[in-house]
């Protein structure tokens, strides 16, 4: 029995008391305290049916909150405790587009969805966002009233459930809790029970990026970059089942944002080292990404694409139609002068970028490539 | 979901809307700027917004180290014009434009005569983890 096992029951266990005619935002607060009391008693005595002990304990939590409630308004007949049957049905799907509603903003459906579908305790949701416990608990809170007229068997709207799960792994701050590892797990669950083929997509770029998160960092925690990472730390288990996913989604032919991010991500973990990467076709997915989103993001790295097929001029040529305020504008910038000879302008421009870095990991990396570069340019430094 | 830090200045600071020396205020307009502060810290925790906040005292010291076994050098008070921080609050917000709106009611605080203060406030990123995805 491990929590993974515990959380991994949790939204059956809120899906079962839903359907039982529990109100969703009561039973979900039933089911935390279930999970919670289950944490803290189960280390010594695990219950031979996890589900059960839970669905058993978190109803009976319901029906104390119900009366409690109708005793404090005065109102009386409680609903009658039956017993709960546990039926093989499963269908927590609908609680992933309820959890991330279109009505929800961004971060409150983050919240939801990681504690009514991830099992996760506002506690260690709190810790992994670096907020404070009342805070985050007032953010579920809040989540849960914003939802509360939805029905649960609703047809949801898969975009936001999608764009939910993938904050959740493009954001995760690696502390107790791997949100990264969580974000993998809620997405794998959801492509077994949905067949749609940006849910593949999104679990194929998952599991494509995950893949390389061992060679991500050095042994003194400073950001390697793509082309300077260590292939042979990639995870080869992950890439074959992000690989193979992507596979069957694109036979589908139904090309959504991330099927192309991940054909992209995929091009990458092909290419035993930068050089030998497929940039041609790198470049062409990016031409699909941004006829798909026409995000400006998406063009930025396109650039980067471009100056590895086309070399570094045609890269420059791409960046000029660019915004220069973009996020990231002036490092892909600094890097294109690199690669054509300009190791003074380029110089200045990893400075500018480190200055504008948004995170301590990419601003002292970026840090790195100026003074490096600045020796390339003035030897005599 | 970015952090913001809003900065409150003792002194360095542009002038704000409602300029009046604080020595000037009536205790009544002093606390009704508490209590203000104190609300829209609650109501921050209540929007699920709320990530900390602390006022500082005015005196400090600077303090720097002087070598092994020695004791640090220090030196202080801070001259009149020296930038002095007052207080801060970081907030946990959907968006930029969020964080300017806070920051907006936040300076918004009552000052002399019960009018706002107009208070000018700093609002800085707070540096946050690198995106997993990275191209």
């Amino acid at each position: 029995m491990t929590e993974a096992d515990l959380r991994a029951a949790v939204p059956q266990v809120l899906a079962a008391l839903v359907r039982r005619g529990a109100e969703f935002a009561a039973a979900e607060d039933a089911v935390q305290d279930a999970l919670v009391e289950g944490l803290r008693t189960w280390v010594a005595d695990p219950p031979h049916d996890v589900r059960a002990w839970l669905v058993t304990v978190a109803w009976r939590r319901y029906l104390d909150a119900v009366r409690s409630d109708a005793a404090r308004q005065r109102r009386e007949s409680p609903p009658p405790e039956e017993p709960v049957e546990v039926s093989g049905r499963d269908d927590s799907l609908q609680l992933y587009f309820l959890c991330a509603h279109p009505s929800l903003t961004p971060s409150s459906a983050v919240a939801l969805t990681l504690r009514a579908v991830g099992g996760l305790t506002t506690r260690q949701i709190a810790e992994a966002y670096l907020v404070p416990e009342a805070t985050m608990a007032q953010r579920i809170s809040r989540a849960k009233k914003t939802v509360s007229g939805s029905r649960l068997d609703a047809p949801g709207d898969v975009g936001t459930v999608l764009r939910t799960l993938y904050l959740v792994f493009n954001e995760g701050y690696s502390g107790d809790v791997d949100l990264v590892a969580e974000a993998v797990r809620l997405t794998r669950q959801l492509h077994r029970a949905y067949d749609h083929p940006e849910v593949a997509g999104l679990l194929a770029l998952m599991l494509l990026h995950a893949a390389r998160r061992p060679a991500r960092f050095s042994a003194d925690g400073a950001l390697v970059p793509l082309a300077e990472q260590d292939r042979t730390r990639w995870d080869t288990r992950l890439v074959a089942e992000g690989v193979s996913v992507l596979q069957a989604a694109l036979a589908q032919d139904r090309l959504g944002e991330y099927q192309a991010q991940a054909a992209i991500a995929a091009l990458h973990c092909d290419a035993t080292s930068a050089e030998e990467t497929d940039w041609v076709q790198v470049v062409e997915w990016y031409d699909e990404l941004v006829a798909l989103t026409g995000s400006p993001v998406a063009r930025l790295n396109r650039a980067v694409a471009v100056g590895e097929a086309d070399g570094p001029r045609a890269g420059l040529a791409a960046l000029a139609d660019l915004d220069p305020g973009l996020p990231r504008w002036p490092a892909v910038a600094a890097h294109l002068h690199e690669k054509d000879g300009d190791p003074v302008r380029a110089a200045e421009l990893y400075a500018e970028a480190a200055r504008a870095a948004t995170n301590t990991a990419e601003r002292d990396h970026l840090h790195r490539q100026a003074v490096r570069v600045k020796a390339i340019a003035d030897p005599k430094l | 979901m970015p952090k913001y830090l809003m900065l409150k200045h003792y002194r360095g600071a542009p002038a704000p809307s409602n300029d009046v020396p604080l020595d000037k205020w009536t205790p009544e307009e002093w606390q009704a700027h508490v209590q203000f502060m104190g609300e829209f810290a609650e109501r921050l925790q209540d929007t699920g917004e709320f990530v900390s906040a602390d006022a500082l005292a005015p005196e400090g010291t600077w303090v720097r180290f002087d070598g092994e076994g020695k004791p640090p050098v220090t030196d202080g008070p801070f001259p009149e014009t020296k930038d002095l921080i007052a207080g801060w609050m970081i907030i946990d917000v959907a968006d930029y434009d969020r964080a300017l709106e806070l920051a907006g009611e936040l300076s918004a605080a009552p000052g002399a005569g019960g009018r706002p203060l107009g208070e000018w406030l700093e609002l800085r990123p707070v540096m946050s983890e690198p995106p997993t995805v990275t191209e």
